[in-house]
């Protein structure tokens, strides 16, 4: 299915919702296993995109992922900033040639591990992308695909980002990243796919 | 939270002001940033730092003649962009191209990555050299690698008395790369930091308690344990600080001992006495000494102690040559 640019802004649209409803959590999740700060870095970055993509009119899809990108580029900070910067960067940059979008997914999640060097498993926003990338281009994605991605960081060891430090302390708590990437897709199912 | 200031959301900011009124003979702003930029450019390789704020007089304490050529200042606790590291990397270029030195953390590597990216799009040469002397994380292939910390004001020092001597941008690169491999660091706190936003201490710890091995940033140490002695806290820092140079033939070194914010002075000289008798046991010659505020983590208390390998005597005249910041 592509992905037009209305639905793009709308999907965008609600992601930030839900990051701002969720900023507390988010931070919190953040706090057990990192620094506590990934719900207001997220909170900066979407407050920007929103500005932004309200700026624009009759936007095309590439133009709302660039926008976005760039957006988040210049407000997130820390390490989610440049990942998910560099996730709808190349989302952006694919859809130039397609806006299907099991390939913008696909697109956006080699962007994050060119950026990250993470591999599945290492209990980072990764291991949400690539289930819901896989599923979307095996055309068996449903809302399930996304729930059980986020949980299934709870049991890994984080192996990338501050979260490493505490080593197998951070065993049994959800990724903070992995959840926010959760809000996008379920923002994607929620406004486009539904 | 205690704290002086008027809202805390915009301490960065009201701080980069109260900084730049303080030192207008030294620094400047690039406007709409928080990038500060040393009013004397030199036509020399240019160097740019940064981070997260809230580890002041890290970095833009270090900013002018002899050391850095700017600083970004990120949010508390958090990377600075890489629009801002840009606007950075523009403002000291001359010609000669940029040196970024970063700490290694996930958040600053990648924002000063593509920092560097985006300069080298507009046709400035820029390297960059990854500090790493936190000797409390292992450097293995599951975690996110050693940290940062106050080692790095002296790859700062070393490094910016060399570019303003003419290094090339590959000498330098090149000289601070084996620099960091020498440069070694151990940390203890005795409680946590306050972001103001956030209001409460990142961590927290009994009142007869320390830990081992925190990093600046509250990241959780190797071991808690009843509040030591300055003498017996030494001991520690000091024996685990020496393993890691080869000392079978007495080695000049240089230290610095470096408070975490909430630690007086006072307490940071008590120490460095213990320091030095402890290291009586060492075979090592105390060259360059430092001691004072230089690389803080808000209102943490507690202290971190410094090693590094100063055989190479070219190190040792950078250190103490004159410099012209804030904060040296
Ligand atoms: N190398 C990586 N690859 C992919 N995702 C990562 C990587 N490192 C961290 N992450 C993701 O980033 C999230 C944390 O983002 P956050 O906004 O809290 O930045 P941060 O780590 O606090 O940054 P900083 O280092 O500046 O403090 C993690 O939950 C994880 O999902
Ligand atoms: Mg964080």
């Amino acid at each position: 299915m592509e992905l037009t640019g209305e639905q793009a802004q709308r999907w965008i649209l609600c992601f930030q919702e839900k990051i701002e409803k969720n900023k507390a959590y988010l931070s919190d999740l953040d706090q057990a296993i990192g620094d506590g700060d990934h719900g207001s870095n997220m909170y900066r970055g979407v407050q920007a995109v929103k500005e932004k993509l309200n700026e624009l009119e009759d936007p095309t899809t590439e133009e709302v992922l660039k926008t976005t990108a760039m957006a988040l580029i210049s407000k997130v900070g820390g390490a989610s900033g440049p990942l998910y910067g560099s996730a709808f960067m190349q989302m952006a940059k694919t859809a130039k040639e397609t806006t299907e979008l099991p390939e913008l997914i696909q697109a956006g999640l080699e962007g994050i591990k060119q950026r990250g060097k993470a591999e599945l498993k290492d209990k980072t926003m990764v291991d949400a992308w690539a289930p819901v990338a896989e599923a979307l281009t095996n055309g068996t994605f449903s809302n399930d695909t996304i729930d059980q991605a986020v949980e299934d960081t709870k049991p890994l060891q984080a192996k990338k980002g501050r979260a490493s430090y505490v080593g197998e302390r951070s065993i049994g708590a959800l990724d903070p990243g992995a959840v926010s990437s959760g809000y996008l897709f379920t923002a994607l199912v929620e406004e486009v796919l539904k | 939270m205690k704290k002086i200031i008027n809202d805390a959301s915009q301490v960065v900011g009201d701080m980069l002001k109260g900084m730049l009124l303080a030192h207008d003979d030294l620094i400047e702003a690039i406007d709409n940033t928080n990038v500060v930029v040393a009013k004397d450019k030199p036509q020399t390789v240019g160097l740019v730092s940064g981070g997260g704020s809230g580890h002041e007089p890290a970095h833009a304490g270090f900013v002018g003649d002899g050391m850095l050529r700017s600083a970004v200042l990120g949010e508390m606790f958090t990377s600075p962009t890489p629009d801002q590291v840009l606007e950075a990397i523009k403002a000291s270029d001359t010609g000669q191209g940029v040196l970024l030195i970063v700490k290694n953390y996930t958040g600053d590597v990648m924002n000063f990555d593509m920092a560097k990216e985006l300069a080298e799009m507009e046709g400035i040469e820029v390297d960059s050299v990854l500090v790493d002397d936190d000797i409390a994380v292992e450097n293995s292939t599951h975690t996110a690698g050693k940290r940062g910390v106050a080692g790095t004001v002296l790859v700062h020092k070393i490094l910016g008395k060399l570019a303003r001597d003419g290094h090339t941008l590959q000498e330098l690169k090149q000289i601070g790369d084996a620099l960091v491999q020498d440069i070694h660091t151990l940390g203890v706190a005795l409680s946590g930091a306050t972001v103001p936003e956030v209001g409460k201490p990142g961590f927290t710890l009994d009142e007869d308690e320390m830990e081992y091995g925190v990093g600046i940033h509250g990241e959780p140490g190797y071991r808690r344990e009843q509040l030591k002695s300055s003498r017996e806290i030494s001991k520690e820092l000091v024996e685990k600080l020496v393993k890691e140079y080869n000392l079978n033939e007495t080695k000049k070194i240089g230290l610095l001992v470096n408070g975490l914010g909430a630690t007086p002075l006072m307490e940071l000289y008590v120490f460095y006495q213990d320091v030095v008798n402890e290291l009586k046991n060492h075979n090592v010659e105390v060259v360059f000494k430092k001691v004072g505020n230089f690389m803080t983590s808000i209102d943490m208390a507690g202290l971190s102690l410094t090693l590094i390998d100063l055989e190479d005597s070219s190190r040792l005249d950078a250190l103490n040559a004159p410099v012209h910041v804030v904060s040296w």
